[in-house]
């Protein structure tokens, strides 16, 4: 329980369905200066706890807090930093749930005698024809969470339940009102939990030190130099804003190079691309299949991409590629290749939904 | 329920309360007016002092009321400090409580140069260590009369020796030794002690500074001229009243409660190594007199200390990991770490402090549900 709304609801509603509830916040992430983390109020911080706790009274719940900082530092915050330094573009969403949360927080929730998790996850789980369990996009497509959980196990996922899942934000706000839980009119939180203020350049100096990324230059496609940077973990693939450079048009960033300190500046059109490839390759809602095999999927490749139709194979090395039928615009390494099934493609049912079928990591 | 956490806090003594209740009502005046109520309660705090005083050899007049063990040692460390002048060279320990380290960690921050002397393996900050630390422009001397994760009792007289004899003011936090062992201040040569009443059956919000007559302490709390004017505000003439009854009835029992608590702590560690293989006891042996008669602290390999307190909550069964932020999550033990666990070893730890309200019965109870707990653990984690 993160003190918001959506975990809030959801202890609210498993109660109302009858089972036993442990209220348990996570501590992940806190402020060395007692000042300024009092001052954020982040999701970790004392007041999200206060108010995980009052939620937890109102609805008549045991609350504990237990402490994950030494997992989220070495699986979470320490990734974030080393993907940036890489010049890549970390999802630390996707490793706090996989290796916090499901790993950590479920294996010390099974201790403490529960039979599963349950979070304020926009996503449903189902078990599909074949047997195996997967994640459909939630009811309420515009919060859906699910590109964010492929990670999880077929194990994990039949000790997990996400309440949350059959319902719109809207509807789920009414009901944190409804049952009078004092936190119904709290903001959703906004950027990464760790990084409250949005400066990620600044958090990865703090974190990275003397290995921080000098300044360097901007080129363009073809080597041209186009003027000082700042550093390369100033930048994202896509990015627009803030290059400070007098183009006359539009550019972005499609390239960065951390071995050389470049960052590539090119046109709109160089950031799609038709063919992407992941590795570390998880297998949710299908078995993996033989290499080579084709399968059709749509897949996303960030958070709030809206999902493509493609052809996705396994290829000999372990690794996926995914071509699509329309190239999609700024696949960023580091970021993931969710892959999914529609009720067309799996000639199956899905409430409304798509299945994960699995997910990578792009390269 | 069986509580087993008196080193965070103690039930009030039923005569604390009965001695506490008329000062919130008829006897409530403010010990600053010349009318008879008001010297009703002057006369309260009087005589709390006497007691508080007496159980530890002090004088009256040498005794502050504070608002508790944080403040006391906050006023000790930073005015101590500052009483030292141009020496900014300061000592204490490395397993010393948040509220003498986050004052020295602040004086840091001010321009002081700090050092937190290392301990052995049992907890001990040896006067050798102390004496070799010691400069020229050493200033302040601050190291802890008991532990309260792992129940170290540090020599204290030795040490308050060793300052004597340099000139340096000494400090001690004996908040967790404060009516639960004999203390003098004669004999530990301490300038300033500090205590809480919450410990010994007293009520939380009030504690003491003992500060040895002739110590130049500057006051912190600016304001009225109570307590001397060395600490403004109006009394806490109920708290007062409750610390003094408590300090009366600690003093006067404190023999026949010591032995019994030993006794029932020593019975817990005998049932818990032998139902548990493998755990580890943190601190100095139970049986060799330099250990809080009802500190238990147990490293058990395998579980996280966690998972365990819950476990044992379901059961009613209160303990502690030793230390908890204000959050009230875990997090390894600066205590556990400066012994030499390692931070797995830390988090795998288990503080059970007992009183002597503890029942035999209860000792054989918590035994049972703690060791069924481990065993649950231990299992899980080898699945």
């Amino acid at each position: 329980m993160s003190g918001g709304v959506d975990s809030s609801v959801a202890a609210w509603l498993l109660k109302e369905q009858g089972y036993r509830v442990i209220g348990v916040t996570m501590q992940i992430w806190q402020s060395e200066d007692p000042d300024a983390s009092a001052a954020e109020g982040g999701c970790c911080g004392l007041s999200a706890v206060e108010d995980a706790r009052r939620v937890a009274d109102a609805i008549g719940i045991p609350h504990y807090v237990m402490s994950f900082r030494t997992e989220f530092k070495t699986k979470v915050i320490d990734y974030f930093t080393e993907e940036y330094l890489k010049g890549r573009t970390p999802n630390p969403c996707i490793a706090c749930n996989r290796y916090v949360k499901w790993e950590s927080l479920l294996r010390r929730s099974m201790e403490i005698g529960a039979d599963a998790i349950a979070t304020g996850h926009y996503a449903r789980i189902r078990r599909l024809n074949n047997g195996r369990y997967s994640i459909l996009t939630s009811a309420g497509m515009t919060k859906d969470q699910s590109y964010a959980l492929y990670a999880l196990t077929q194990d994990q996922l039949s000790r997990t339940l996400f309440p949350c899942g059959d319902y719109e934000k809207t509807q789920i706000r009414e009901m944190a009102r409804q049952a009078h839980l004092p936190v119904a009119e709290k903001p959703d939180s906004q950027e990464i939990c760790f990084v409250p203020d949005g400066d990620y350049a600044g958090f990865i100096e703090k974190e990275a030190g003397d290995r921080t990324p000098p300044p360097g230059v901007f080129v363009d496609r073809d080597g041209r130099e186009l003027g000082p940077h700042q550093g390369i973990t100033h930048y994202t693939i896509g990015q627009r804003r803030g290059l400070g450079l007098p183009a006359g048009h539009r550019v972005y960033v499609t390239q960065i190079r951390p071995e050389t300190g470049e960052v590539v500046i090119g046109e709109n059109e160089d950031l799609f691309q038709s063919v992407v490839k992941g590795t570390d390759v998880c297998w949710m809602g299908m078995q993996a299949p033989k290499p080579g095999e084709e399968i059709p999927v749509v897949a996303k490749v960030r958070y709030n991409h809206p999902g493509e139709r493609g052809i996705l194979r396994l290829l000999e090395d372990g690794s996926v590629v995914c071509t699509f039928e329309r190239p999609v615009r700024a696949p960023a390494p580091g970021q993931a290749l969710v892959f999914y099934g529609t009720p067309e493609t799996m000639r199956e049912e899905l409430s409304g939904g798509w299945a994960v079928l699995g997910g990578a990591c792009i390269a | 329920m069986v509580y087993l956490d008196n080193a965070a806090t103690t039930p009030v003594e039923p005569e604390v309360i009965q001695a506490m209740l008329p000062y919130f009502t008829e006897r409530f005046g403010n010990a600053s007016g010349i009318y008879e109520i008001a010297s009703v309660s002057k006369t309260a705090i009087r005589n709390a002092r006497q007691k508080c005083a007496q159980l530890m050899g002090a004088q009256p007049e040498e005794v502050f009321f504070t608002s508790g063990g944080t403040e006391s040692d906050n006023w000790a460390v930073f005015e101590g400090a500052h009483a030292a002048g141009e020496k900014r060279h300061l000592l204490t320990s490395a397993v010393e409580h948040p509220a003498v380290l986050q004052s020295f960690r602040a004086l840091e921050r001010e321009g002081y140069e700090v050092e937190y002397l290392p301990v052995d393996g049992e907890g001990f900050c040896l006067p050798e260590t102390v004496e070799a630390a010691i400069r020229p422009d050493t200033g302040l001397i601050s190291i802890m009369t008991a532990n309260n994760e792992i129940g170290t009792l540090q020599r204290i007289a030795q040490i308050g020796g060793i300052a004597k004899k340099h000139g340096i003011l000494f400090h001690t936090d004996a908040v967790q030794a404060y009516g639960q062992i004999p203390l003098d201040t004669e004999e530990l040569q301490a300038d300033l002690l500090s205590a809480s009443a919450h410990k010994l059956g007293g009520p939380k919000g009030v504690g003491l500074l003992y500060v040895r007559k002739g110590v130049p302490l500057g006051s912190r709390q600016k304001g009225g001229g109570q307590e001397r004017a060395r600490r403004a505000g109006t009394e806490n003439v109920p708290g007062i009243v409750g610390f003094g009854e408590a300090a009366r009835i600690a003093g006067e029992r404190m023999r026949e409660r010591q032995e019994r608590v030993s006794g029932l702590r020593d019975l817990l560690l005998a049932l818990l190594t032998d139902k548990i293989p493998n755990a580890l006891l943190n601190g100095p042996a139970a049986y060799g007199g330099e250990r809080l008669p009802g500190n238990l602290n147990l490293t058990i390999p395998g579980i996280e200390g966690e998972s365990l307190l819950i476990l044992l909550d379901g059961q009613g069964i209160c303990a502690s990991s030793g230390s908890a932020c204000s959050t009230g999550a875990a997090e390894p033990s600066h205590v556990l770490t400066a012994i030499g666990r390692s931070p797995e070893q830390a988090k795998a730890s288990l503080r059970l402090t007992l009183s002597h309200r503890n029942t035999e019965e209860e000792i054989r109870e918590a035994a049972e549900g703690i060791a069924a707990a481990v065993s649950r653990l231990r299992s899980l984690r080898e699945s």
